[in-house]
């Protein structure tokens, strides 16, 4: 019995849709503010995914306002309230570090034309 | 002041009621069993013996075996006394578990620190050392010990040496979740001493 363990999967969320690096993913955030909570979104390309178990997370890139802005996000954080995957990338790396010296056109990520579903033989 | 005797189970991370990260240390406490009582009459000073973790009657010596016989107790695989103001409130045979403390609490924690073995200057007292480069070979022995003068080296004079392994205590550390049934307790920030360590939570001295 590993007590830290079972304390870690405690806190482990359940519905994560699955995503990974190169898709565009649209993170819904609890913010409070005065006093007040709502939920404030947060839409960019998904560059790498880390960690594993209960410190697992990811980071979303996006241009905002002509300034590159990168937000590391924890998976199982109670502040994320839900994911979604807007556009499946296509990529050939698990970190797309590579996007950050591009910009305009050549910061694209090509899109997936084949999601392959039920791959289990 | 309450305290009990536990085991350090490692590191970890927890959310708050905020969604912040916490870094805890988990530590299985009790249940402890009162030993013995320490009184002002036939011991000149008040205090419980307390008994912590189960053991094989192998590794229980004959004259430990026969002080836990005397009172009726079953074996421990440790014994401590904890000194207290009034110890009225205990009996021999009471259980002491981690309900006696509660979230948010101030707690000390008393461990055995790591043992580093035989350290120099820099890494044991924090000595600056001596330049790296530019001609210099005295890159990190301890200097001087002293003047030429006192021809002698002063008793307790810091000097390379034994490090860790020693009684360490920390202090003022927050109780972030009692869990009565793994008899658990989970204290924000780390805590002297390796994972399966022994050590004594106990109320804090200088915050409340």
């Amino acid at each position: 019995m590993d007590l830290i363990q079972s304390i870690e999967r405690e806190q482990i969320k359940r519905e994560i849709p699955d995503f990974g690096p190169g898709d565009t993913v649209k993170a819904w955030l609890k913010v409070i503010e005065g006093g007040k909570e709502r939920l404030q979104a947060y839409e960019g390309v998904c560059i790498k995914r880390g960690n594993a178990g209960l410190k697992e997370c990811f980071t979303l890139r996006k241009i905002s306002g002509g300034v590159g802005v990168e937000r590391t996000l924890l998976v199982h954080s109670p502040r994320l309230e839900r994911v979604e995957v807007i556009r499946r990338g296509e990529v050939r790396r698990a970190r797309l570090f590579y996007l950050r010296g591009r910009v305009g056109k050549k910061a694209r990520v090509k899109e997936k034309r084949y999601i392959p579903t039920a791959t289990k033989a | 002041m309450k305290a009990i005797l536990g085991k350090k189970i490692g590191m970890t991370q927890i959310y708050d009621e905020q969604g912040r990260i916490v870094p805890v240390t988990v530590i299985e406490a009790g249940p402890c069993v009162v030993v013995q009582k320490r009184t002002r009459a036939t011991d000149g000073y008040e205090a419980i013996q307390v008994g912590y973790g189960n053991v094989r009657p192998k590794l229980v010596n004959k004259p430990r075996a026969g002080h836990f016989k005397k009172f009726g107790v079953p074996n421990r695989r440790h014994l401590r006394e904890f000194r207290l103001q009034d110890a009225s409130q205990y009996e021999v045979g009471h259980e002491i578990k981690v309900d006696i403390f509660e979230a948010g609490q101030k707690v000390d924690i008393v461990g055995t620190s790591k043992g580093k073995g035989f350290q120099g200057g820099m890494k044991r007292h924090n000595f600056g050392g001596g330049p790296s480069s530019h001609g210099s070979m005295s890159h990190r022995v301890p200097a001087s010990s002293g003047s030429t003068d006192a021809a002698r080296v002063f008793p307790g004079t810091l000097k390379p040496g034994h490090m860790g392994h020693a009684r360490v205590t920390t202090q003022g550390l927050t109780v972030v979740r009692i869990d009565a049934e793994r008899n658990l307790i989970l204290v924000k920030g780390s805590v002297p001493g390796p994972n399966q360590g022994l050590v004594t939570v106990r109320t804090s001295v200088k915050k409340r």
